[in-house]
């Protein structure tokens, strides 16, 4: 199986022939995945060098006069580094355009914390308007490249990843899919955290709900699943812990409940190694969530006897 | 006052177009922002570039905003934008009784220019640094639509070539031989910092086409913004009284 970013390339490779008003922005990153596309429309594969204000500025000058940009480089150089440019360049003029993201919060652990972008949706959370997708599989990330390019001029950011789960799921853009169902608690899985979810939570009388696209967080979905789950919830993320709390709670807002927020630690590691090394440092292996999960609906139930 | 004068003949509804279409109406329409008599020509660096630009220039006008084959202007130093208003409301963009509002919240007229407001405006600035960035995407947006006539106009400050993003953009946009863009730099010799070598030199060394010319001198203006520059961006430095003096 390829990966995300392997995937990335060919996807829109193909959409730049079958759609005039794309165009692809990179600085470099990601360019040898290109060049094919770029012989053919040498015009609408454009490599700014390693220039991110560049990149995201360029890209939304592209869109100012009506095309499609689709702007590509690893997160912390993506989200991060020009973070003002999102901000003014597309949020502030108005237009939009789709960037894609490659190595997510860890993918590469031996690159150290330059290459670590555990804040990118946490970021996009202060601006108006962000469609966020998380793919959990290539085949996800497939489908959700094409639907964030056809979505009109939507502002609209594309989280791929390493991490995979192992298999993908009929995914639409938009909705939450209900992937097992229990009485006992609602557990949000977020993209590639769905096989550790789902092996954390084996055995367990709780609803999994899997999210690829978090914004705008699919708040019908959670209210349906708590109906009948109950309103503890425990969001997975694969980003920074707690970044949909704030979502959860204005799903949730009449009804009394409580959130637990999983995900990558603020602390800075200072370890190199490998994404697994990571995922336990962080607590997001099968073994960890399954004690924090189970700590965090089992008190509730040990609460409700004495009571 | 001149702004009670001011206010009869180029009052709401501005009926007199051919009146206020022309350089010497141009204080009268700023002492409308500033409700004083400060803001003579002499006192608006960019003024003069501004109203060559739109005079005798630029392919626009207020019927051809959606226009795919019209000019680009990105006025990147958005600071100061009385001159930029007031030739807009010249040329007919923006109705001239917009401008006493100028800074109030019912007003499309801030102290920085959204684009989303204005009328003409194509980008919305304030922050310095990201108007040449958005030109180059401007250009090559065009570009890789088949637009090749319509031309690219940024105008920045001295001082803001401070910010490291104007030198990404001029870096690129030399190699990448982006002929139909075009930066004019506003030299009041703002920046604490000079550019070593000067401005139009910082250009050329990136593959620019340059000129450095008297920001007050309409011909001269007119004679560099619109001199050929086969394969090349063209950069118009145009130098005006230091801000400091």
């Amino acid at each position: 199986m390829d990966s995300m970013r392997e995937r990335f390339a060919p996807v829109v490779s193909r959409l730049l022939d079958e759609d005039p008003r794309v165009a692809v922005v990179l600085a470099e990153i990601g360019l040898a995945g290109f060049e094919e596309a770029r012989r053919r429309h040498p015009d609408r594969v454009i490599n700014v060098g390693i220039r991110e204000q560049l990149l995201v500025g360029a890209g939304a000058g592209l869109a100012l006069t009506g095309l499609r940009p689709v702007v590509h480089t690893f997160a912390s150089f993506l989200v991060e580094r020009p973070f003002e440019q999102i901000k003014l360049d597309l949020g502030h003029q108005d237009v939009g355009a789709v960037l894609v993201s490659a190595a997510a919060s860890f993918d590469w652990p031996a690159g150290g914390y330059t290459h670590m972008s555990p804040g990118d949706v946490a970021l996009l959370d202060t601006l108006d308007g962000w469609t966020v997708h998380v793919p959990g599989h290539p085949d996800e990330a497939e489908t959700l490249l094409r639907h964030a390019v056809a979505a009109d001029d939507d502002k609209v950011y594309v989280r791929l990843s390493e991490q995979s789960n192992a298999r993908g799921l009929p995914v639409d853009g938009t909705r939450f899919l209900t992937v097992r169902e229990g009485r006992a608690g609602v557990v949000v899985a977020v993209g590639p955290l769905l096989d550790p979810v789902l092996d954390a939570t084996e055995g367990l009388d709780v609803t999994v709900l899997y999210a690829t696209t978090v914004r705008p967080f699919d708040a019908a979905a959670l209210r349906r699943a708590t109906a009948t789950a109950g309103t503890d919830v425990v969001l997975v993320e694969p980003y920074l812990a707690g970044t949909s709390a704030s979502a959860v709670n204005d799903a949730l807002a009449d009804l009394p409940h409580r959130v637990l927020g999983l995900g990558v630690g603020r602390r800075e590691l200072r370890r190199y190694g490998l994404v697994e090394e990571h995922m336990a440092a962080h607590g997001l292996d099968a073994e960890s969530l399954r004690e924090r999960i189970d700590g965090f609906l089992g008190h509730v139930g040990r609460a409700r006897t004495q009571v | 006052m001149t702004t009670t004068a001011t206010e009869h003949r180029y009052g709401p509804g501005d009926g007199h177009r051919h009146d206020i279409d022309r350089y010497e109406a141009l204080t009268g329409l700023m002492e409308l922002m500033s409700g004083d008599e400060k803001h003579g020509p002499a006192a608006t660096s960019t003024l003069d570039a501004l109203w060559v630009l739109y005079d005798r220039v630029l392919r626009v006008g207020p019927g051809r905003a959606d226009d795919p084959g019209r000019d680009r202007f990105l006025l990147s130093k958005g600071h100061g934008p009385m001159a930029y208003y007031a030739v807009l409301a010249a040329k007919g963009f923006v109705p001239v009784d917009w401008l006493a509002g100028f800074g109030s919240y019912d007003s499309p007229l801030g102290h920085h220019p959204d684009r989303v407001l204005v009328p003409g405006a194509e980008i919305g600035s304030g922050s310095l640094g990201h108007g040449l960035p958005l030109a180059v995407g401007t250009a090559l947006g065009l570009r890789a639509q088949g637009l090749h006539d319509p031309r690219v106009w940024v105008l920045v400050g001295d001082a803001e070539l401070d910010e490291g993003s104007n030198h990404e953009a001029i870096a690129y946009a030399g190699p990448a031989g982006l002929d139909r863009l075009h930066t004019v730099v506003i030299d009041n010799s703002s920046a604490s910092w000079a550019l070593p070598g000067g401005i139009a030199a910082r250009f050329e060394a990136a593959g620019w086409s340059a000129a450095t010319v008297d920001g007050r001198d309409h011909e001269a203006l007119f004679a560099a913004f619109t001199a050929p520059h086969p394969g090349r961006p063209r950069v118009v430095v145009a130098r005006v009284e230091p801000k400091s003096a």
